[in-house]
């Protein structure tokens, strides 16, 4: 089931890089159900876009790339949560997340996750044994990761569907309209970014080869302690 | 190491996979699931979502507002000058401007804007929604499509409606599911008044349940059919050929 990871990953990116695409066409956020050039806007990105109708204070306009970008975002979209349907049976079927995932009993304390934040601010190595499973604050990343911030950025992406909105206006509803769901939709997107960036992070910090050969190959080469 | 048990499993699993895809694809075709721009590299991506939302959107309403929320300032969008046969007929008030509805119909018939306005009438309050991330609500006004279908007897082999706007390279097509759909209108006023030029007066197909780009402008054609091969590249509509899904409800 390791390749599901590296599935996500290249969809990730994908979704990444398009999305980016994307709101160069319109680097305007609002609130609500409507917005558009002749509104206020919530907040706007300082750069230039791809089309000349925004008002984006620069004279230059963006090659407009929206259309194989669209086309890459639903497609990648399709293989992430296909992929992730299938990661998310295997996991409940072998009990990987409330084995390796939930955290243990004991760790289930304001007191457990303080120890470990004091750790890395301390730029403590974990011993041998203890970077053998994930401590309670990783677990407690990768289930807001996969059940919360995943789930959020479909639905919020779902959201700006006009034919989905027609058969679930619930769920644009929900998010207190289109745009609000737009916005919404960017900041989780950040918010999946920001992990990534201290995920890689940490992978390089703990020893890039060391941890990315078990990523790939599901197996761990322990290191020699010293005597 | 890859067990053999394993390599078998796999095995039988990758061909039960290929069969179900090829069976899928045949049932998808038989009830229309299949856009017309499925190839290449992103027409898995877009036939899946296509399909879906052919299943789950089915008769579903795009969502209709309150007076209260129509929008103050309705963004027009940037269009082309107009060009000479436009402004010709602008000058006369639109009066000489004609809708021709032909192909797959058994009473082939040119509509001026009056005689649509004979047709039964229907407004709704619908989001404008462009693929770039904007929006605006508004009160459009019109004849539904399948009134005007009707009325020149669409043949029951039509799969797909075209439309053309006076612009050249400016067309669109939908499916029956949204040609027959009753938010689909022939949109003649919006909001209180004739339909403004920038939002596409005198005459703009407006498809509620598409992104905006699908609701052309200026239309003065529309085509019944039961291919979308013939026109142009046969990917279905301009937007394709431009790059852009062919289907735009995303």
């Amino acid at each position: 089931m390791r390749v599901t990871h590296w599935i996500t990953v290249v969809c990730f990116v994908a979704l990444l890089v398009t999305g980016a695409e994307i709101v160069v066409s319109h680097p305007r956020f609002y609130w609500g159900e409507t917005g558009n050039s002749g509104t206020p806007v919530l907040f706007k990105i300082p750069i230039p876009s791809s089309r000349a109708t925004v008002p984006s204070g620069y004279n230059y306009v963006m090659p407009d790339q929206n259309g194989w970008s669209r086309y890459l975002h639903f497609e990648a979209a399709w293989a992430l949560v296909l992929t992730g349907l299938l990661y998310a049976l295997w996991g409940l079927r072998t009990g990987h997340f409330r084995s390796n995932l939930f955290p243990a009993p004991g760790d289930r304390t304001p007191n457990a996750f303080l120890k470990i934040i004091l750790g890395h601010l301390r730029f403590k190595r974990p011993s041998a044994s203890e970077a053998l499973t994930y401590n309670a604050l990783q677990r407690v990343s990768y289930l807001g990761v996969i059940f919360l911030l995943f789930p959020l950025v479909i639905l919020t992406g779902l959201a700006l569907s006009p034919g989905f909105n027609a058969a679930f206006p619930i769920v644009v509803d929900t998010f207190g309209g289109r745009q609000s769901a737009r916005t919404l939709h960017f900041f989780i997107s950040i918010a999946l970014l920001g992990f990534l960036f201290i995920h890689v992070a940490m992978i390089i910090l703990a020893g890039f080869r060391s941890r990315l050969r078990p990523m790939i190959t599901g197996t761990v080469k322990l290191p020699q302690e010293r005597v | 190491m890859i067990s053999r048990r394993k390599f078998i499993t796999g095995g039988l699993v990758a061909t039960a996979g290929i069969a179900g895809v090829a069976a899928a694809g045949s049932v998808a075709k038989r009830y229309g699931l299949i856009p017309p721009d499925c190839g290449g590299i992103y027409g898995p991506g877009e036939t899946l979502t296509y399909a879906a939302q052919r299943i789950i959107t089915h008769n579903a309403d795009a969502r209709e507002f309150p007076r209260s929320m129509i929008s103050k300032v309705p963004f027009a969008n940037e269009l082309a000058p107009p060009r000479d046969d436009f402004k010709r007929l602008q000058a006369g008030g639109f009066a000489d401007w004609k809708l021709t509805v032909e192909g797959m119909v058994s009473h082939p018939t040119s509509f001026s804007v009056s005689d649509l306005k004979t047709l039964p009438r229907r407004s709704q309050i619908t989001e404008v929604v462009c693929e770039e991330g904007w929006s605006y609500v508004a009160e459009w006004i019109g004849a539904p499509l399948f009134e005007v279908l009707n009325a020149v007897g669409y043949l029951p082999q039509a799969r797909y409606v075209a439309y053309f706007s006076i612009e050249p390279d400016w067309w669109e097509s939908i499916d029956m599911a949204d040609a027959l759909h009753p938010q689909t209108l022939v949109t003649y006023a919006m909001n209180d008044s004739d339909l403004p030029v920038p939002f596409g007066g005198p005459l703009r197909l407006r498809v509620p349940r598409q992104l905006g780009y699908k609701s052309v402008k200026f239309i003065t054609r529309l085509t019944v059919t039961d291919s979308m091969k013939k026109f142009g590249k046969g990917l279905g509509s301009a937007s394709p050929e431009a790059g852009y899904a062919w289907y735009g409800g995303i």
